[in-house]
């Protein structure tokens, strides 16, 4: 199509980052984005492809583990590095960097509530590339209002293990992962009835239901995930009995860090192209970017952008140093996927009717990034968490009433 | 097996390359460079030949400075050790001086195998190879798609890329293979590659340690000299053809004008 120059080149970020081999791990981030992800993106976009064999890379790369333990085999990394690695994989592809951000989910309750025996038995398998996870919360009826969830886990009278019947809803590679961290419900004690357990793929009476249509990031499969009589050992429940909903709320904390920091990769994204068309596409006998009124609207573009990072850093950087961050997640999840929805719809601006057509990636940015105030609490529910902190009723411990709007991932 | 790959770092192949117009060398401080793309292929095929037979790999390169970030990828890779020839004097050699200076560092250590890219993305003249191999009297096997290494008989045999196909050659060990790009996929770093590359040995030689006569190395010893350049012409605007019917004959025509057919 007759659209002028071509859109500018994936520009390397000079990143804010804590060690030399932080830097090293970026810099090979981005080869493999550059190399593996760019090329295919939207082909697998288009035709709803999932990219097995993306992650296999990633997985060999040492990435499946970026902030567990080098004892369990992670790579022991603060989470301002992990979640620049989710960044810079999302500004290539969406879908990547969060399923990345999910599959580190799957794996936080067994390496934080996990006995020694446990972890060392499977986080390592999780953890070094091969098996790929998913995190089971939402249902069909209970989605912001997770602890209303009505899967249940039966305990059979010799203690053994547990008879595990219900539905999953929007579970991210649902039906491709190798494991499954699943909310159930063990008693009637609302949130205190929940738990949590590590439910391999392959176990009779698990399956999953043909991915759902999306609007976008349709290459992330989405899928129910039906439990029909599905056995799980004692072994595998992370936790006590009961001590699931605290521990899906503490991942769920985490996640959100994972979400904001997919959200400015996607805004950059956005960004990046509309900055490089605005550059080339001249109109009036000069470059668009050259108008005070469209240079300003970038210059907000990169402010949003800018902003919503140094908030998920921040936020990243408390948990690092072992402060409170409940408060901050919500706050970067909500700024940060705002941002993502704002600049991606500017970007589509910028582009005039290109931005429109599926020539340009801006309008699958626009797309996807709807997701983002979506997943893993939609950002009512983060200003409902803000909200309690500032009511002086964050503590998650004793467990919430219904309706305190946790959220799933 | 003990192998050495010989790597060149280059200006970074999506980056537009320049050349410096006051030395008419390349202007390398502009821009990225990264590691000779083809020379990823011969790291990862050392790699798999160390591992099959619990062997070592050694890389060299000889270049400035920042050509230890390409010796720091390939230790990330797998690679045991590196060496880096460095000095002043090198700047501006040409491949006759460049073989030298390699030939007489590696003529210094054990080996079973050399092995190289069959050409870097920047000079690209595709000699180091055969002048490696001649100064160091070594069988040159280039171009190999594969290569199967047999330690107890110490031979080494190669699929060589030939236009129609390939020929299929055998040689002694030790020899000096160059490789290309069919032969592997290369693997990427992994993170437990990028620590364990920062306790590796990167050892830094000067011509005074690796014994090279500066008189024979260096812009001032080259036997070729750039003589004078010109860019390359913008490309034209091209032939829009539009289908009234004879649009085959005419990029069939096209084509064959180009003697591409
Ligand atoms: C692509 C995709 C992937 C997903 N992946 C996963 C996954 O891997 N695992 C998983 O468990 N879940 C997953 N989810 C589910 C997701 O977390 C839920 O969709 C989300 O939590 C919202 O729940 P809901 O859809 O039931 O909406 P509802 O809870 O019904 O919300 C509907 C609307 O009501 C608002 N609302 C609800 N309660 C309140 C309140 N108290 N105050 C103010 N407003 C409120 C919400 O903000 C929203 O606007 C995924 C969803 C999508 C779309
Ligand atoms: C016209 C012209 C002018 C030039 N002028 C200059 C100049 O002024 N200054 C200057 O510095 N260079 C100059 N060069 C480049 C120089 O001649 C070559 O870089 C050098 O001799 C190696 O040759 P090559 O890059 O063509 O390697 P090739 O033979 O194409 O490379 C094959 C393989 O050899 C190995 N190899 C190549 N170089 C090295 C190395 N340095 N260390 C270790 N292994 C290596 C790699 O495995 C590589 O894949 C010039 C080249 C040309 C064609």
């Amino acid at each position: 199509m007759a659209a002028g120059e071509p859109v500018a080149v994936h520009r390397v970020l000079e990143r804010d980052l804590p060690s030399a081999e932080a830097v090293e791990l970026l810099s090979l981030v981005t080869e493999i984005a550059r190399d593996q992800m760019a090329p295919r993106v939207t082909d697998d976009e288009r035709h709803a492809r999932f990219p097995r064999d993306v992650f296999d890379v990633l997985g060999r790369s040492g990435l499946f583990g970026l902030p567990y333990p080098e004892q369990y085999g992670g790579a022991g990394q603060p989470y301002q590095v992990y979640l620049q690695v989710l960044e810079e994989l999302s500004r290539t592809w969406l879908a990547v960097g969060l399923g990345l951000s999910v599959h580190t989910l799957a794996c936080f309750p067994l390496a934080s509530f996990g006995t020694t025996e446990q972890r060392q038995e499977w986080l390592p398998h999780m953890l070094d590339g091969t098996r790929l996870g998913a995190y089971a919360l939402s249902e069909a009826h209970s989605g912001s209002d997770a602890a209303a969830l009505s899967t249940r886990a039966v305990a059979d009278p010799a203690g053994e293990g547990y008879t595990v019947t219900g539905a999953k809803s929007w579970i991210t590679h649902g039906g491709y992962a190798d494991f499954y961290t699943v909310m159930a419900r063990t008693s009637d004690e609302g949130p205190r009835g929940i738990s949590a357990f590590l439910v391999e793929a392959g176990t009779e009476g698990l399956s999953a239901a043909a991915p759902e249509r999306k609007m976008g990031m349709s290459a992330s499969p989405t899928a129910q995930l039906l439990l029909d009589g599905v056995r799980v050992p004692a072994r595998r429940r992370i936790g006590a009995e009961g001590q699931g909903f605290p521990i899906a709320l503490a991942g769920l904390d985490t996640g959100r860090l994972g979400i904001a920091a997919c959200a400015v990769g996607l805004a950059q994204a956005g960004l990046d192209a509309a900055v490089g068309w605005a550059r080339s596409r001249r109109q009036f006998g000069r470059r668009i970017i050259d108008n005070e009124g469209l240079g300003f609207q970038l210059a907000d573009m990169a402010a949003s952008v800018a902003s919503a990072r140094a908030t998920y850093l921040d936020a990243a950087r408390r948990r690092d140093r072992g402060l409170r961050f409940s408060t901050e997640a919500a706050v970067a999840k909500l700024i940060a996927t705002d941002a993502a929805m704002s600049v991606t719809s500017s970007a589509v601006g910028v582009f005039g009717g290109y931005g429109y057509v599926e020539d340009y990636p801006v309008e699958r940015y626009l797309r996807e990034a709807k997701v983002l105030q979506i997943v893993e609490g939609t950002n009512q529910v983060q200003r409902l968490v803000i909200a309690r902190g500032l009511a002086g009723s964050a503590d998650p411990q004793p467990a919430p009433a219904n309706g305190f709007g946790s959220a799933a991932g | 097996m003990k192998i050495i790959v010989c790597v060149k770092q280059v200006p970074d192949t999506w980056a537009e390359k320049r050349l410096d117009p006051a030395t008419s060398r390349l202007d390398r401080a502009s821009g990225d460079a990264v590691l000779n793309e083809l020379d990823e292929y011969a790291v990862e095929e050392a790699l798999r030949i160390a591992e099959a037979t619990a062997g070592s790999v050694t890389v060299v390169t000889m270049g400035p400075e920042r050509a230890a970030e390409a010796l720091r990828k390939t230790l990330q890779m797998g690679a045991d050790a590196a060496v880096h020839l460095l000095d002043e004097r090198l700047a501006g050699s040409d491949a006759v001086g460049t073989s030298y200076a390699l030939a007489t560092l590696l003529a210094a250590r054990e080996f079973d195998l050399v092995l190289l890219g069959s050409e870097s993305t920047d000079a690209r003249t595709s000699l180091l190879p055969a002048m490696l191999a001649e100064r160091l009297g070594l069988p040159q096997m280039t171009f190999a798609a594969q290569v199967e290494v047999d330690p107890v008989a110490r031979t080494v045999r190669i699929h060589r890329q030939t236009e129609a196909g390939y020929d299929v050659v055998e040689g002694s060990m030790p020899a000096v293979v160059s490789v290309v790009e069919k032969i592997n996929e290369p693997r990427y770093p992994s993170f437990k590659g990028i620590m364990a590359a920062k306790k590796k040995p990167l050892e830094t030689v000067s011509l005074a340690d690796a014994g090279i006569d500066p008189e024979q190395v260096g812009g001032d010893h080259a036997w070729s000299a750039v003589v004078d350049f010109a860019q390359r012409p913008p490309r034209g605007a091209g032939v829009v053809v539009s289908d009234d019917g004879q649009a085959a004959h005419q990029l069939a025509d096209f084509l064959a004008a180009e003697k591409l057919l």
